[in-house]
């Protein structure tokens, strides 16, 4: 549905995209991260016409963005990070406007303004004016603006920003239920927004993309050998000698427990599932084991390390330095 | 189809702007209150020139409404568009840049033509409603003028003012793509209407060709005729050729702000 290739764009000296290409399939959410200034709202400007790049190509439900902008312009849903609304205008006034320049047909206009307002859930100011809106009124209004004509591609940057966690909530239902039918990208620096809504995230750092999977093929990939944490009653001594025994452990550590338990972070040799042998070698000694658990490095981890650490690309597995087990996000 | 649907769907924005805010308003009355002080003070000149032609026939001249009332009038009110269209268009492109909202307009299936035209119409649609509700104060003299005046040189005299007014929003319409400010736009439209207004002035029977050259761009210097109900090609080739060239720079300006972006 998206597909970038090699897209550049200089301002003057300075590279605010540089080189970066991705796909996105029919019906994808996928997650833009970056933090601020790593060329996410160039991206998308480029993608809904607003910008031409320097170079490369980008083509959205199957037109080229540079040669036939006005159908581009026809299938994409844009919400720019401050949505472009008129002050002076009544929230159902500006959105039938945007319907006009739009190009829905008047014959379905009612009914797509209907639409749009119900699954923005503008209705209750539909004869407010804009600017007497709260931000989050503002920004819903902005989102019934992109999905007003029912585009095959949404663009959206930063959809959640400035709402309160309720309405972050609803925002993040509200794209998922747009996902299927319409093709999504959304920017942000939120993390766990992507780990919740997106299917794929594409990291960028410095205007280069640093990583693209699911956000669990992330953690998975960058958490290396898969971490365990392992709590047991009683002393630590003789668990640690009997996790530091089972076959296929690299490393056994000690982490800080409540008092009567022992907690562990245990790494095994990459690739093995160790967590039968562990159990076994502990209930052998005689040891209550009362926790077993893998644990992943969270999506913040992943992002710090790809956007702070001077890799153009992903880390190899090798590389990655040994997760922090209590700050971890954890995966049962 | 869908070009005239986008220009006029931009229009009606416009038109709600200029009529939800006072702007309109403020036009609409102000050019209607000063065309109704220069129609009373030349009608009150023209009555006391026909008392002194009623009493002393031979020396009188001869009456005429159209002469001594509408043209000076509408040569007035030419002068008012200079003062008035910078205010028309001053916030056409430079509040949507500053809003952020020419990213809406920029990102919907609409060209550069389209929004740029759209804009000039709006305005130029208010224009026209300011000279048909200034136009009613000077309705009073059909209900008591013995012989009614001709209409043929008001209608010319209607198109010379229009004309001017498009050209001057053309020309302001080009200005306003170049700032955020609109308080900017209108002092640059102001200072350059003022300046080709002013430079009709260098024309004088002693002109020599460099300065009727100069003269030529005097913006209020084509109307005279029109106003006079002699319509001339060359006079209306002046104003189509400056208000394209002002639609032209407006859409220069509009596209390549994205290139330089």
């Amino acid at each position: 549905m998206i597909d970038v290739q090699n897209l550049t764009k200089r301002y003057g000296r300075t590279t605010a995209v540089d080189g970066i290409s991705f796909k996105v399939e029919k019906g994808e959410i996928l997650g833009f991260l970056g933090p601020n200034g790593a060329g996410k709202t160039t991206t998308m400007r480029i993608l809904t016409c607003y910008l031409p790049a320097t170079d490369g190509t980008a083509s959205v439900a199957g037109y080229d963005v540079f040669k036939s902008p006005l159908e581009v312009k026809k299938r994409v849903g844009y919400l720019p990070e401050t949505p472009p609304l008129y002050p002076d205008m009544q929230v159902g006034e500006f959105l039938e406007f945007c319907a006009r320049i739009k190009g829905v047909a008047p014959a379905q206009r009612a009914a797509r303004l209907d639409e749009a307002i119900g699954k923005a859930r503008v209705g209750d100011v539909r004869g407010k004016q804009i600017g007497r809106l709260s931000k989050g009124y503002r920004q819903r209004v902005g989102l019934a603006q992109a999905i007003l004509h029912n585009p095959d591609v949404l663009i959206l940057d930063e959809p959640t920003a400035g709402l309160d966690p309720k309405q972050i909530l609803e925002t993040r239902e509200l794209i998922k239920g747009l996902a299927g039918d319409h093709t999504v990208i959304l920017s942000t620096h939120i993390l766990p927004e992507v780990a919740v809504t997106c299917g794929r995230v594409v990291i960028i750092n410095k205007g280069r993309v640093v990583a693209e999977d699911t956000p669990d093929n992330l953690t998975h990939r960058l958490r290396g050998s898969a971490g365990l944490r392992v709590d047991v009653r009683g002393e630590a001594g003789p668990a640690e000698d009997a996790l530091s025994r089972v076959a296929g452990v690299a490393s056994v550590r000690a982490l800080p427990g409540e008092t009567g338990t022992a907690s562990f972070a245990v790494e095994p040799v990459a690739g093995q599932d160790v967590r039968a042998e562990l159990a076994r070698a502990l209930v052998g000694q005689g040891l209550d084991l009362l926790g077993l658990q893998q644990v992943g490095m969270s999506l913040e981890d992943v992002f710090i390390r790809l956007t702070t650490a001077d890799v153009a690309e992903a880390p190899r597995p090798e590389s990655a330095p040994e997760p922090e087990p209590p700050a971890a996000e954890v995966q049962p | 189809m869908t070009a005239l649907r986008n220009v006029w769907a931009l229009v009606r924005k416009e038109w709600h702007h200029y009529f939800t805010s006072p702007i309109a308003w403020v036009l609409l009355t102000m050019w209607s209150f000063l065309e109704g002080i220069f129609f009373s003070a030349t009608f009150y000149g023209y009555l006391d020139r026909s008392f002194a032609t009623a009493q002393q026939a031979e020396f009188g001249m001869k009456m005429s409404l159209n002469d001594m009332v509408f043209n000076p009038v509408f040569q007035n009110m030419s002068v008012v568009a200079l003062f008035m269209t910078p205010m028309l268009t001053m916030r056409l492109f430079a509040e949507e840049k500053r809003q952020g909202t020419m990213e809406l307009l920029a990102t919907s299936p609409l060209t550069d033509l389209q929004i740029v035209l759209g804009k000039f119409f709006a305005a130029v649609g208010l224009f026209a409603a300011m000279i048909l509700v200034g136009f009613a104060n000077l309705l009073l003299v059909w209900a008591y003028a013995p012989t009614p005046p001709e209409w043929r040189p008001i209608a010319s005299g209607f198109l010379a003012v229009l004309l001017l007014g498009c050209a001057l929003i053309a020309l302001g319409l080009f200005v306003s793509t170049l700032t955020k400010n609109q308080i900017v736009a209108a002092v640059v439209t102001f200072s350059l209407t003022l300046g080709i207004w002013v430079l009709g002035w260098f024309d004088s029977p002693t002109a020599g060709p460099v300065m009727k050259f100069v003269s030529y761009f005097g913006i209020t210097n084509h109307l005279e005729d029109m106003l006079r109900g002699v319509i001339d090609l060359k006079d209306i080739v002046f104003y189509l050729s400056f208000i394209t060239f002002g639609l032209v720079l407006a859409h220069q300006s509009v596209e390549s702000q994205r290139w330089r972006a």
